[in-house]
């Protein structure tokens, strides 16, 4: 456990000394207010059955496509080409400790950066607020449930990053990888879900458990349905453990 | 465990890397205190058999014990008691080297009342202190960079240190800073260095392990490897005279010792001229006196050339070519002789 502590005060350190930790936090924050802006200007312009804060999760997806492979794509593979896994590996240091530190440190950052969003409805309230905007713009359930669900899908996204990261010594490769692999988790399985003709119909019930986009809907609404928590956790943990395998196989 | 315990006890140890042999049935013994040098050509399995020793990959068959403690059943044990400096040396680029120091103690297992006088102390070895200790690893230059892998590798006082590569790239200055620094831990921690800069083996290291394609082809001290693998001693002669005459004079001395070169330059007064003789010991005294005592040669010089290690290195390598050992899993009879003792490595 000391180990553990000491590679992950040293992984949030490299974290927030390199630059481009925050070139990706700038980019993260404008894209998201960017994104923020357009709904409450579409809301202006036409009425709307759902909360501006549910529009703006359902677009969860545009971030994690670029944020986890930049936040991840480093964390192996450059450890790898540069050698220092090799000498990590001969201190009294277990592959595990390696990969869930790393995979922790990116992965508080990651929540880091969507706890940052709370301050777009929270701005837009303090300059025109009124109490009919609070109740829409500050929806407890919605917010909760959203950041909830962002908090916990968060996990498998970051461990997937995680495991392209320890496949490659390059992190162009491990980058692309990691890309590939969230498209075909979160717009792939949809996808396929939506063209289901014949014999992907038995599929239906597997692809309908691995929907994203079901998942959040399910956690906007407010409701945190466990069998949504063990799919995250238990995927986690299993991308996670292939990782540490690769690397304690990989040295 | 009984008896004499090595420090580093490798069997038989044999890896391949898919159908290509890295190693084949390695076996050496390092005792403790002891500084090893371990050398070979690029490619003949010195790093393979360094990171094998680290825990870092395991081999197909044989065993490899440090302390005593079989490496392929206790990896976590065996790494608490080595000190490891990588080829090329690898550090982050981003740290100081204070920093740096600290965090690679901690992760040690240095305790943390140690920890503080632990790192001070080895900067101050490895003269760190003054310049390097608050610079960003990446500013440093190489010799210094060298210096903070081997305070790293000393740093937890470990009882076995595996230097790959050490003193690769330094000036000479540098060279001879470090060669003290090794030279200091003679006796304490149990050192085996690899290196291609032979002069600099011979000079601290108390023994020698030649390996070439795989196997170990020498093992000893610089004096008994020169027996071994030197077969004859080379004086060279710097005369005026006829060589005509001289060539009985000599078998007199010696009837092996022969003229083994032509003069190197007939047309000077005084020339050089090379002779061989198949016996180590020295002749030098009596080849001056019977010169001395026939007036027609007058001598200038003469110098018994020893074989410095770069010869045994030579030596030893082109025999094991010439015994031509096969490279290819093919060619081995794989089935041979896997010696699986206790601790035996996969």
């Amino acid at each position: 456990m000391n180990h553990f502590t000491c590679l992950l005060k040293h992984e949030l350190r490299a974290l927030f000394i390199a630059p481009s930790t925050y070139v990706t936090g700038v980019i993260f924050l404008l894209l998201m207010g960017f994104i923020y802006i357009l709904i409450l200007a579409d809301f202006t312009l036409q009425p709307h059955d759902n909360l501006p804060t549910e529009y703006f999760f359902q677009l969860y997806w545009i971030p994690v496509f670029f944020i986890v492979p930049l936040l991840t794509m480093k964390s192996i593979a450059e450890e790898r080409r540069m050698g220092t896994l090799e000498t990590l590996m001969t201190t009294p240091v277990t592959a595990t400790e390696i990969i869930f530190s790393k995979f922790l440190a990116a992965y508080l950052f990651y929540c880091l950066l969507w706890m940052l969003t709370l301050g777009f409805p929270l701005l837009v309230n303090l300059t025109v607020g009124s109490s009919a905007m609070t109740v829409r713009l500050l929806d407890p359930a919605t917010l909760l449930g959203g950041y909830i669900f962002v908090a916990i899908s968060g996990l498998l996204f970051i461990s997937v990053g995680i495991f392209s990261s320890s496949l490659t010594r390059s992190q162009l490769v491990a980058g692309m990888l990691c890309f590939s692999i969230l498209f075909i988790i979160i717009l792939g399985v949809p996808a396929v879900k939506t063209q289901s003709i014949g014999w992907f119909e038995w599929l239906e019930g597997a692809l309908e458990y691995f929907n994203n986009f079901k998942h959040l809907e399910d956690f906007s609404r407010g409701v945190i349905d466990t069998r949504h928590i063990v799919f995250y956790f238990s995927y986690t943990t299993l991308v996670l453990g292939i990782s540490v395998l690769i690397t304690e196989s990989k040295v | 465990m009984l008896g004499q315990e090595h420090s580093i006890e490798v069997n038989n140890l044999t890896k391949y890397y898919g159908p290509v042999m890295a190693i084949h049935e390695v076996s050496f013994n390092v005792e403790k205190g002891e500084i090893v040098g371990f050398l070979g050509p690029n490619g003949a399995g010195k790093s393979t058999t360094m990171r094998i020793l680290c825990g870092l990959i395991t081999a197909k068959s044989g065993s490899a014990k440090i302390c005593g403690i079989p490496i392929a059943s206790n990896p976590d044990e065996i790494k608490r008691r080595i000190g490891y400096m990588a080829e090329n040396n690898p550090l982050p680029e981003d740290m100081r080297v204070v920093e740096y120091l600290y965090y690679r103690g901690r992760l040690k297992e240095i305790p943390r009342k140690r920890l503080k006088d632990r790192v001070e102390e080895t900067l101050e070895l490895c003269d760190l202190n003054r310049t390097a200790r608050r610079k960003v690893i990446a500013n440093l230059s190489k010799g210094y960079r060298q210096r903070v892998g081997i305070a790293d590798a000393i740093l937890s006082e470990p009882e076995v240190i595996i230097m790959d590569e050490p003193t690769i790239g330094l000036d000479p200055h540098q060279v001879l800073m470090i060669r003290d620094l090794i030279k200091n831990l003679r006796g304490k921690m149990t050192v085996i260095i690899s290196s291609h800069i032979l002069s600099e083996v011979e000079l601290c290291c108390d023994r020698v392990i030649i390996i070439n394609q795989g196997h170990i082809v020498a093992c000893g001290t610089s004096e008994s490897l020169r027996n071994e693998f030197i077969n004859n001693t080379t004086y060279t002669l710097n005369l005026k005279g006829k060589t005509e005459a001289l060539d009985s004079l000599l078998r007199e001395i010696d009837p092996d010792l022969v003229i083994s070169s032509s003069p190197s330059d007939i047309n000077e007064d005084y020339y050089d001229l090379e002779l061989t003789t198949p016996h180590t010991h020295n002749l030098s005294e009596k080849i001056l006196t019977r010169l001395y005592e026939h007036p027609q040669f007058r001598v200038r010089e003469l110098r018994r050339k020893v074989p410095n290690l770069e010869n045994i290195f030579l030596a030893a390598t082109r025999r094991s070519w010439d015994e031509d050992i096969p490279l290819s899993i093919n060619k081995v009879d794989s089935g041979k002789k896997n010696n699986q003792e206790t601790g035996v490595v996969e």
